[in-house]
């Protein structure tokens, strides 16, 4: 059964639709990567996704016991984020935010949940260091543990290398896919086909053509040979 | 023998001047308004909106104006209320605009200042104009002519304010930190929005009697910035902000009645002063590193 599906949606804004007739779907354990153009509308869907836009038009279903709220979302930083003065724990731990309803304070679990996330991540000597001054990868890692109190399930990674040199872009890569062969669904944007061509399960390009389908596939269909003559 | 008795003349005048009432109200008041701004202003200036107190002062000066010339005896009536709206409207409408935020800000600023002024002149009925508008700009006296009324509501409003902080501060820290990641996992964070934009025109209303429409901004900016330049982690920020308001701003009220000098710019100068040893500090500390 499918964790995530979408039946023919059509996504865009203020009355303008940018992109329709999507139908893909992610089951449990899937590492799908979405590619297509700056512009093509990636952020887009994954804001619908997300539920932060409304569609206009088709449905997302979501099933398996994953609820649209735990989604772990790994945003692409922004200009507020660069000089902002908190500790990697205060970060860490508004993951959890979601699960706290009303309440107001954390409880003994999710400070616990935290922990685990920045183990996980190798984060935990960081803990009281400043955000602002760590490097951009680390940021990263901050920003993953921040996804993963959210969620226990399934991550949307918006660029998640973007801005990262090389080395670092790989260590991501490996990261997230270890996380994947943990047992958590990962969708992730990318521009980077070489890289998602390499690490994921499913396809789904959108733009010029519209491609959903395992990794083996789309480098089989012409929308990819195309591709590869014009670079 | 010349300095030591000097300085008992100046805490000698001090007990002096505390056992008015009016000089105690003021205390009071200053000092909670000072905590309440600077509890704002962390999350102010890092959703990069330092100069709303500015454009809300200017509103809440206009709003004045009218309900002088209507001859309102509690103005709280309509100012209270334009602010509010002004305030909603400038916060939520986001980066989305037509008008993006900062232009919004300065345009309702100088278009509420300019039409208050203007208003005031045509009907007002006051010999002294300029000494009124002034008056409201910098906030001059009255801050020494509150009644125990005024006290009481301040002191009510601003005990709202800092349990609501308290109780809301890990969700402000979200929606402040990033907003969308915040509405992903299903906080309202346009609820919060709202939120912040009211207790921010109540600020705004409040502190308009301590330092005048023209140095609001200061009391919400100046104790963020101080605190940001040497502290790491949000909790001690915010911490380190209000209790460096609230001493800036006693001892701002402190030396201004002995030295008898304008309430307002005086706490600012302080605020100032203060600003300027914690960016010394933030430099070194950086350098020694």
């Amino acid at each position: 059964m499918a964790q995530l599906s979408c039946v023919n949606l059509t996504l865009g804004y203020e009355g303008k639709s940018i992109l329709s007739g999507i139908n893909f779907e992610v089951n449990a354990g899937d590492y799908l990567c979405i590619l297509g153009e700056n512009g093509s509308g990636k952020s887009t869907l994954m804001k619908t996704l997300l539920g932060l836009h409304s569609p206009m038009g088709g449905t997302i279903k979501t099933s398996d016991g994953l609820n649209i709220r735990e989604i772990g979302y790994l945003p692409q930083q922004t200009v507020v984020q660069r000089d902002f003065p908190a500790s990697v724990r205060e970060i860490v731990i508004s993951g959890c935010q979601g699960k706290c309803g009303i309440r107001p304070f954390y409880n003994k679990a999710e400070k616990a949940l935290a922990e685990s996330n920045m183990k996980r991540l190798g984060i935990e000597n960081l803990a009281k260091r400043c955000y602002r001054e760590l490097s951009g990868g680390q940021q990263q890692r901050v920003l993953l543990a921040r996804a993963l109190c959210a969620t226990g399930k399934m991550l949307l990674l918006d660029e998640p290398v973007s801005g990262l040199d090389p080395k670092v872009t790989a260590d991501m890569y490996d990261l997230i896919k270890k996380l994947n062969n943990d047992g958590i669904t990962v969708i992730m944007i990318s521009h980077d086909i070489r890289a998602a061509v390499e690490y994921a399960s499913h396809i789904l390009h959108i733009g010029d053509f519209i491609f959903f389908g395992t990794k083996e596939e789309y480098i089989d269909s012409n929308g990819f040979k195309s591709l590869k003559g014009a670079v | 023998m010349g300095a030591v008795y000097e300085n008992a003349g100046v805490f000698e005048k001090l007990g002096a001047y505390l056992q008015f009432p009016f000089v105690r109200y003021a205390l009071i008041v200053g000092v909670l308004i000072a905590l309440c701004s600077s509890l704002l202003g962390v999350t102010l200036v890092l959703k990069r909106f330092s100069f709303i107190g500015d454009g809300l002062s200017h509103v809440a000066f206009g709003a004045l104006a009218i309900s002088g010339i209507l001859g309102l005896t509690n103005d709280m009536v309509i100012v209270m209320p334009v602010t509010i709206i002004s305030a909603v409207l400038l916060l939520s409408t986001g980066k989305n605009a037509k008008i993006k935020g900062d232009a919004a800000i300065a345009m309702i600023s100088v278009g509420a200042l300019a039409i208050g002024y203007l208003l005031l002149n045509i009907y007002s009925s006051s010999t002294n104009i300029s000494g009124d508008v002034c008056t409201t700009l910098f906030g001059s006296t009255s801050i020494l002519t509150l009644t125990p009324v005024e006290v009481w509501m301040c002191v009510i409003l601003s005990i709202a304010v800092v349990v609501i902080y308290i109780l809301f501060y890990n969700k402000i820290f979200s929606v402040t930190f990033d907003e969308s990641f915040a509405r992903a996992t299903g906080i309202k964070a346009g609820a919060y929005n709202l939120l912040l934009a009211v207790i921010i025109a109540v600020i705004i209303v409040l502190a308009m009697n301590l330092v005048g429409s023209l140095l609001i901004s200061a009391l919400v900016i100046f104790p963020a910035l101080s605190a940001m330049r040497v502290f790491k982690s949000f909790k001690s920020v915010t911490i380190c902000s209000a209790c460096l308001s609230v001493f800036c701003a006693a001892s701002g009220i402190l030396i201004s009645i002995v030295c008898s000098t304008p309430v307002g710019s005086t706490i600012v100068a302080v605020d100032i002063a203060a600003y300027i040893i914690f960016w010394l500090l933030g430099t070194v500390r950086r350098v020694i590193r």
